[in-house]
């Protein structure tokens, strides 16, 4: 008999590698000599805290952005993704964590939109893309029908055709960035079955998720980033719980936060039994005069759902919430301005500054009835308004007649924040208020936001960001899918802590 | 302040206009004598006024296509009024054509704000139903000169200092409007909601009723003009003002208005509507077929939108330059 065992070398070559990547703009440097490799048939989790660089390696390894160092190697060869189709045609595909697909086409105009498969005169062959996505379908196991219309499915079904999609170009590396963020306990089950039979076809995958169960469940390897570098990677085999989180939040405090210490006073704000249909359910909290009040949690925990409720945008199902102690009723953003609530939204463009009107105009916005008189604005009053908050924010603009879409992000910023500020609020709800902004920007707003709960201002902060709610917060509450999931004073703040109720991991034991 | 204007939509408009104006006075070179150009600010008044009623509405990020078919039944309605009896003083149905057009407005508000229809879809249908209407209160009849009192006719030609009256309205609702835009909350909320209406909701605006208002608003100028139109041309039937509706949003976009909302001045949509009306009130004496009118004022559009389109990039690199994270 003879024995053929040294055809399969011990560890397979990987399909690719990343080496010594790195990636800056302006100001920060956003990855630096971080390497990756993936696996054919294997599936390596890529874990960080959010702003670790995970979303910069994904768009670099799809040919979206392009590394100031380093060497991406496909099966061995350097090569180089220079427009996200070099990285499509390389076979290296993405699954997005929200999935772009066109709901009015069919599902097999969805899966081969771009690259159809062609007949006569150059017209598309639909037979044949039919046949085809029937077959990619069956592949990845989704009882769906190609002909269907894309909006007459549910979202995993979305999501399977998303998935086969990605699998129709032929793809060898398959990014799946937070795939089981939207899914069902039942979709997310599907979900694994395909990574198996991704796997089993010798695929390599790499995986993002925030969720340790999951990651333990489907997983081979494990690469750890924090701040933009490698913290650890392995088998996941030879790894616990306790040491991936230890490897994503041990880290180097590197900013300095502005914390004041400040008297806590009375409380302007208690929130009970607040429920919502479907985002939260039973939030109890109070909020005191110069408190910083961190809401902490994963993307989709319910924390902005929450507070535009307590803003009057959405309705509560049940619950009530106390202003200064008398029982408030808030059925429209105008009622909690009114009643001293603003809420400064996380996505500035979509929610913040109204390009087209001047600076002071978005100053002045929601305090016209204190800028007007007998029905009529006074242009003077409303200048003086804006010029007296923006200069407590130290905004540079040439001039408050300026339009606001001249400014820099960070400015624009100040500009939304000088609008609140206004209004004279008892309560300011600042949702993600440094993302997306410069460093420079970043502690101007931490400072101000000191400076403001100094002032006997209550501050809701909702962030993503760990630092910045151990930086700044004096007590945070952790939400996990729509639920609180742990309230911690300042002094019983950790990473480890925020992390762990976070995610649902249970407290390691001491 | 001055430097600000050279370079605004306004001083391009403003210099198309006098351009065109060299051209025509060098074939006909009355047409700029002043008798002539106050007569051509009369003959426009009424584009003028529909146009600021239009930009309203387009800042809001909507359009309202219904406006010619309001004037023409607010104009039928008064006019059979005024057969039926013709003592009625004027002022009083200038406000029942006021009223009227607003109601109608206020119709296509309330579509667009509680059963959130899109506005165009609204205010096709409500053209087509609003000139229906005429038919049917008048049953296809025309109401004549001769039918209509004499105070009716002779309003808007009546002369206060040197100017008729209808010049005059046009000049006070330029007024009113500019002091409505720039100087009121409820203004300044159709710059707001147009802009960035996400945003709007967050500083505690009623996007639905600020919409509402504007179409209101509009209705309310649409029927004013309606008695103006009657009464000037002293006829009233299903007809009058076919199509009219599409000049106002030329004017409108003409002048600077973006269609996207939120962008766009008094100044603007006045120049935008003289552009049109200097070109209409021209070709006839420059011995051009009116039927190049339809073709001029098509291409005026077109550069109007490339020029917008133009200065809107522009503004949009600039906010582009932010440092983008990871």
């Amino acid at each position: 008999m003879l024995a053929s065992d040294t055809t399969t070398p011990k560890t397979a070559e990987a399909a690719l590698s990343l080496r010594g990547i790195s990636k800056e703009f302006p100001g920060v440097k956003a990855l630096s000599d971080v390497s990756l490799d993936l696996y054919p048939g294997q599936v390596t989790a890529l874990v960080g805290e959010n702003g670790a660089g995970k979303s910069t390696i994904v768009k670099i390894l799809t040919g979206i952005y392009q590394p100031n160092g380093g060497t991406i190697e496909v099966a061995g060869q350097k090569t180089q993704f220079a427009n996200a189709h070099a990285a499509s045609a390389a076979g290296v595909t993405a699954i997005h964590q929200e999935t772009v697909l066109f709901d009015d086409l069919s599902v097999a105009e969805n899966i081969f939109i771009g690259h159809a498969p062609r007949g006569r005169f150059g017209l598309i062959d639909r037979a044949k893309m039919n046949e085809n996505a029937r077959a990619i379908l069956k592949q990845v196991g989704a009882d769906i029908n190609p002909v269907t219309r894309l909006r007459d499915l549910g979202i995993a079904s979305k999501h399977m055709v998303a998935i086969s999609r990605a699998l129709s170009v032929d793809a060898q590396v398959v990014i799946m960035d937070e795939p089981t963020a939207a899914l069902s306990h039942k979709e997310i089950a599907e979900l694994y079955e395909l990574v198996e039979k991704l796997k089993a076809d010798g695929k390599a995958i790499l995986f993002i998720s925030h969720k340790f169960d999951e990651i333990f469940r489907i997983a081979d390897r494990y690469t750890v980033f924090r701040d933009g570098q490698m913290a650890g990677e392995g088998l996941i085999e030879d790894v616990s719980e306790d040491d991936l989180v230890t490897m994503m939040v041990g880290r180097s405090v590197d900013q300095i936060y502005p914390k004041k210490d400040v008297t806590i006073g009375e409380p302007v704000l208690t929130v009970s039994g607040y429920s919502h249909p479907t985002e939260f359910d039973d939030i109890n909290f109070e909020l005191r005069q110069g408190e910083i009040l961190g809401f902490y949690g994963l993307v989709g925990a319910g924390r902005s759902e929450l507070m535009q409720a307590l803003f009057g945008i959405t309705k509560p199902s049940k619950g009530a919430i106390k202003i200064a102690g008398d029982i408030a009723i808030v059925r429209s953003p105008a009622e909690a301005i009114g009643r001293g609530i603003v809420y400064v939204p996380e996505d500035r463009g979509k929610q913040g500054a109204i390009i087209g009107l001047p600076i002071f105009q978005n100053v002045t916005l929601p305090s016209l009835h204190k800028t007007s008189q007998q029905g009529f604005l006074k242009l003077a009053e409303e200048f003086k308004l804006a010029r007296e908050y923006t200069a407590r924010l130290d905004l540079r603009a040439a001039s408050l007649d300026q339009d606001i879409g001249e400014l820099s992000g960070g400015n624009q910023q100040k500009v939304v924040i000088a609008k609140w500020l206004a209004t004279k609020p008892r309560v300011i709800v600042v949702d993600e208020p440094t993302k997306g902004i410069d460093i420079g920007s970043k502690a101007a707003v931490h400072e101000f936001m000191g400076e403001l709960a100094a002032n006997g201002l209550a501050i809701i902060m909702v962030s993503s960001e760990l630092p910045e709610i151990l930086g700044m917060a004096d007590r945070a509450i952790v939400m996990r899918e729509g639920r609180m999931a742990g309230e911690f004073k300042r002094s019983e703040m950790t990473a480890d802590r925020l992390v762990r109720a976070a995610a649902g991991i249970k407290e390691k034991a001491v | 302040m001055i430097k600000q204007f050279i370079k605004s939509r306004e001083a391009l408009l403003v210099l198309a206009i006098l351009i065109l104006l060299g051209l025509i006075s060098s074939r006909f070179s009355g047409f700029i004598a002043p008798r002539n150009m106050a007569s051509v600010f009369q003959d426009t008044s009424i584009l003028i006024m529909l146009a600021l009623g239009q930009m309203v509405v387009i800042l809001t990020r909507c359009i309202d296509l219904s406006v010619a078919s309001n004037l023409a039944l607010t104009g039928m309605v008064v006019g059979l009024i005024n057969v039926a009896a013709p003592g009625l003083p004027v002022p009083v149905l200038l406000l029942v054509a006021m009223s009227l057009g607003a109601f109608l407005g206020a119709i296509n508000g309330i579509l667009v704000w509680k059963v959130d229809i899109p506005p165009i879809v609204v205010t096709l249908g409500t053209l087509t139903v609003y000139r229906g209407i005429i038919f049917l209160i008048s049953d296809g009849a025309w109401i004549n000169a001769h039918e209509m009192s004499a105070s009716f006719k002779a309003f808007p030609r009546y002369e206060l200092l040197g100017q008729p009256v209808l010049s005059w309205m046009a000049v006070a609702s330029i007024i009113l409007f500019y002091l409505l835009v720039v100087r009121t909350p409820l203004g300044r909320a159709f710059y707001a909601v147009g802009g960035n209406p996400h945003a709007a909701v967050y500083t505690g605006i009623n996007v639905g009723f600020t919409r509402f208002m504007a179409f209101v608003i509009a209705g309310a100028i649409s029927g004013v003009c309606g008695y103006l139109w009657v009464s000037r041309y002293a006829v009233a039937y299903v007809d009058i003002a076919g199509g009219f509706e599409l000049e106002v949003v030329a004017a409108c976009v003409i002048g600077g208005i973006s269609i996207a909302g939120g962008i766009g001045t008094i100044g603007g949509a006045v120049l935008g509507a003289l552009f049109l009306g200097i070109i209409k009130n021209a070709l006839p004496v420059v011995d051009i077929s009116p039927f190049w009118q339809l073709a001029i004022s098509g291409s005026a559009i077109i550069i109007a939108v490339a020029v917008n389109a133009r200065s809107e990039r522009k503004k949009g690199r600039i906010i582009l330059k932010k440092a983008e994270h990871a």
